[in-house]
């Protein structure tokens, strides 16, 4: 375990991020144009990188199978259709998810830490991700004490993760930033850092619960900073921007910006996750217009 | 997952290119007297049309157009008025956009990402911010009433044909002057199709003459006895050479010209916005650019870092089809100017610098040269001292911020520099003691019609742009 002064000289001791330069690479790789094929490739990979998510406190049992049916089976008129990558849930409906996917494949990531806003003592969530894991859960994505790191107090955060960490036991961890709170782009970079010393196996944009969640600037930052890890110490760590990311268009941007910042190598669901929900349905409404050469209109895609 | 971006090509059928051009005098589309040559698309070596040459009558022919225009109707035309054919002209430029756009790509070489979202922009944007001084030229701090000075001659170079003919003809016509403008040779396709937006705007005839044809034109124009403003960009040499017509008149001359700008990161800087702006300071528009940063001095403790990013970054740069959305590097505009930098790439060998180009698959036919790298350059190489004005960058180190600005210095141009940093005090530092026009901090080969631009030293005099840029279109 790091000593927190180590942390903090380690992290402050990061190249700076310039902003401006940084939303204008972000925006420039906004602009590059897939079309046809490549555009066909792209939307199969995004529906396989899809957590597909609902983060309610209305949620049902009813909700999430239904949920997880889609999961499975996106388009019924096209069964062709790649199936998502994981679904995402609260902590108690875990094993509903579970059960409804079992033999598909597909994974359940359960969001814990007392998510979103990760105020509650470390014991409640501890406990919050052992109920999760025993439920059956192979992904955890648990939140970061925002109000420690603002506060300097790097040595909290990283013992969290690293606790959260023991608890997952074989589940995969996905660290949230929440970079809508950490707001600077040097915070975005010394939090993936952070996250990724404690051991992450992907860092996570946001919980959607906060404004704005995943941005294209955001992501890249903690694209360059999975790739530099992997220079600097040989490990691999995935990237999942989560919440605001809608229209097939905003999805493919993101493609192109894994493709050119982090490297082909993380174009795979087991590296890069897209969290959303309403996404699914633009995705599987640009796939039918490639393959038919017309578009469909909303009610021809399921709402679950 | 290999993710191949499928080919993206910008629809060639919104330009119409006429087989043959003539030269635009007095209003209209006249025949040349010199014997007419032919403009190529660089990226397929293809003819594109037959182009005009003006000789000696035809240069008079045209500044005796200007000089009627100038004296009868656009000099004591009151500046309000001139505005709204300055806002017209912006306006047309920005409808007609994608065919600028296209056309310069085609006839330049230059990608279609960058004259759509760089070049026709700030064409426009250069027009409506002088169109906005027309009227008010008597606050720019020359008098209440600033006087214009007659008829322009102005010589443009190939890299930013449309940009460089809006630096040239905005400034001038908002200070009441009229023009008689030559595009380069290779490159005249989108002063004509100006010459149609003059036209179009009804803009009052003589005021816009648009003359081509190869350097004698060009000689014959600045040495004529009828203009009394002489503005060029381009060679260092060519600029000399002006220079020595011109000296002993009453002509008024600014000169534009080359530069071998230092790009300087310290070992604070961000370093992945250093990376981008080292790839837009030397890679953009194919290094054909006189404020490029061909020169990049990194401190030695980051040098192994940075070198190491920008590698892979430029592994990253897609080089092909000046059409293609995707294209971020495009075709050398010359089998001359591809020639000149092959051999000054070749001299940077031989001289003993190590040479570095990420792989990439250059088309078969047509000018093209892969984004290179030198390191272990040094200052007495050629490739540290001259102008390159290709996709070459030379990379030297340094040790303190004292001899970075040494070696940024010690060069004979002074055009541009870039100073990456965190630390705001050091950029303040850097900017007072670098000898160059423009200091970029943070960023490159970023352009606005209101800030001034222009040389020290062997890169030229006078400046273009914002008010700084009004006086060199008036008495004063």
């Amino acid at each position: 375990m790091p000593t927190g002064a180590e942390l903090r000289g380690f992290l402050h001791g990061l190249p700076g991020v310039d902003q401006v330069g940084a939303d204008e690479r972000a925006a420039r790789l906004g602009t590059r144009s897939i079309k046809t094929t490549a555009k066909a490739r792209a939307i199969d990979l995004a529906i396989s990188m899809l957590d597909l998510t609902t983060l309610e406190g209305a949620d049902t049992a009813g909700k999430v199978r239904a949920l997880c049916a889609k999961a499975v089976r996106p388009d019924p008129a096209q069964p062709d259709a790649p199936k998502v990558g994981a679904v995402c849930v609260y902590s108690d409906l875990v094993g509903v998810a579970v059960d409804a996917l079992r033999g598909s494949g597909i994974g359940v990531a359960s969001v814990a830490t007392a998510f979103p806003a990760g105020r509650a003592p470390l014991e409640a969530k501890l406990a919050d991700t052992r109920a999760a894991v025993a439920a059956g859960a192979a992904e955890i994505d648990m939140v970061i004490d925002r109000g420690a790191f603002l506060a300097g107090d790097y040595l909290k955060v990283h013992e969290e993760i690293v606790e959260t960490k023991r608890a997952c036991g074989d589940a995969h961890l996905k660290v949230i930033l929440e970079t809508g709170e950490l707001r600077t782009y040097d915070n975005v970079r010394r939090a993936s850092w952070l996250a990724m010393r404690a051991g992450a196996d992907f860092i996570k944009t946001s919980t959607g619960k906060i404004s704005p969640a995943a941005t294209p600037p955001v992501t890249m930052i903690m694209l360059e900073a999975v790739r530099d890890f992997r220079d600097a110490t040989g490990r691999t760590v995935g990237v999942k921007p989560a919440g605001g990311i809608r229209t097939t268009k905003d999805a493919i941007k993101y493609l192109v910006m894994v493709n050119e910042v982090a490297g082909p190598d993380w174009l795979t669901p087991d590296l890069f996750r897209i969290g959303a929900s309403s996404l699914l349905n633009d995705l599987l409404m640009q796939r039918r217009k490639l393959a038919t050469g017309v578009y469909s209109g909303p009610d021809h895609f399921t709402l679950d | 997952m290999d993710f191949e971006y499928a080919p993206a090509p910008e629809s060639r059928s919104v330009v119409d290119i006429r087989p043959s051009y003539g030269l635009f005098v007095d209003g209209a589309f006249t025949e040349g007297h010199g014997e007419p040559f032919k403009t190529l698309d660089p990226s397929s070596e293809e003819p594109l049309a037959e182009i005009a040459c003006a000789d000696a009558a035809d240069v008079d022919r045209a500044v005796a157009a200007a000089r009627r225009a100038y004296e009868k109707v656009w000099g004591p035309m009151p500046g309000r008025e001139r505005a709204k054919y300055l806002y017209r002209i912006a306006r047309i430029i920005q409808e007609r956009s994608r065919e600028l756009a296209v056309l310069e790509s085609i006839d330049n070489g230059k990608p279609i990402r960058e004259s759509r979202d760089v070049d026709v922009p700030l064409v426009a944007a250069h027009f409506f911010y002088y169109a906005g001084w027309a009227d008010k030229l008597g606050h720019a701090g020359f008098g209440a009433d600033p006087r214009p000075l007659g008829v322009a001659g102005q010589v443009i170079p190939w890299n930013f044909p449309l940009l460089m003919l809006a630096w040239k003809i905005a400034p001038a016509l908002a200070t009441g002057n009229t023009v008689v403008l030559k595009p380069a040779e290779t490159t005249p396709l989108t002063a004509l199709l100006f010459a149609e937006i003059c036209q179009q705007a009804e803009l009052p005839d003589g005021v816009v003459n648009i003359i081509t044809g190869a350097g004698e034109t060009g000689r014959m124009l600045v040495g004529h006895d009828g203009i009394d403003k002489v503005a060029f960009t381009g060679s260092t040499e060519v600029g000399k050479q002006i220079a020595r017509t011109v000296a002993g008149t009453s002509k008024k001359l600014t000169l534009e010209l080359g530069g071998k700008a230092a790009n300087i990161v310290f070992d604070d800087a961000p370093l992945d916005q250093a990376v981008e702006g080292i790839v837009n300071a030397i890679f953009f528009n194919q290094g054909h650019v006189c404020c490029a940063g061909s020169r990049l001095l990194v401190q030695e403790s980051v040098a192994d870092e940075l070198l190491d990013r920008l590698k892979t970054r430029m592994g990253t740069l897609r080089v092909g089809d000046p059409l293609d959305k995707n294209t971020d590097v495009g075709a050398i505009n010359s089998a001359e100017q591809l020639a000149k930098i092959r051999d000054l790439a070749d001299s940077g060998e031989s001289e003993g610098a190590e040479r570095w180009s990420p792989p990439c698959d250059l088309p078969q036919r047509g000018f093209w040269f892969a984004p290179t790298l030198f390191t272990g350059v040094a200052q007495s190489h050629r490739i540290a001292r001259e102008e390159i004005f290709g996709p070459v960058l030379s990379v030297l180190t340094f040790r303190t911020p004292d001899e970075a600005i040494e070696k940024a210095n010690n060069t004979p141009y002074g055009l541009s520099a870039g100073v990456w940093t965190e630390k705001g005090s050091r950029i303040l530092w850097a900017a007072e003691k670098l000898r160059a026009g423009v200091v970029w901090a943070n960023t490159f080969n970023k352009f606005d019609p209101a800030s001034p631009f222009g040389g020290y030293k062997e890169s030229g005099h006078g400046r273009e742009g914002g008010r700084h840029g009004l006086s060199a279109y008036l008495n004063v």
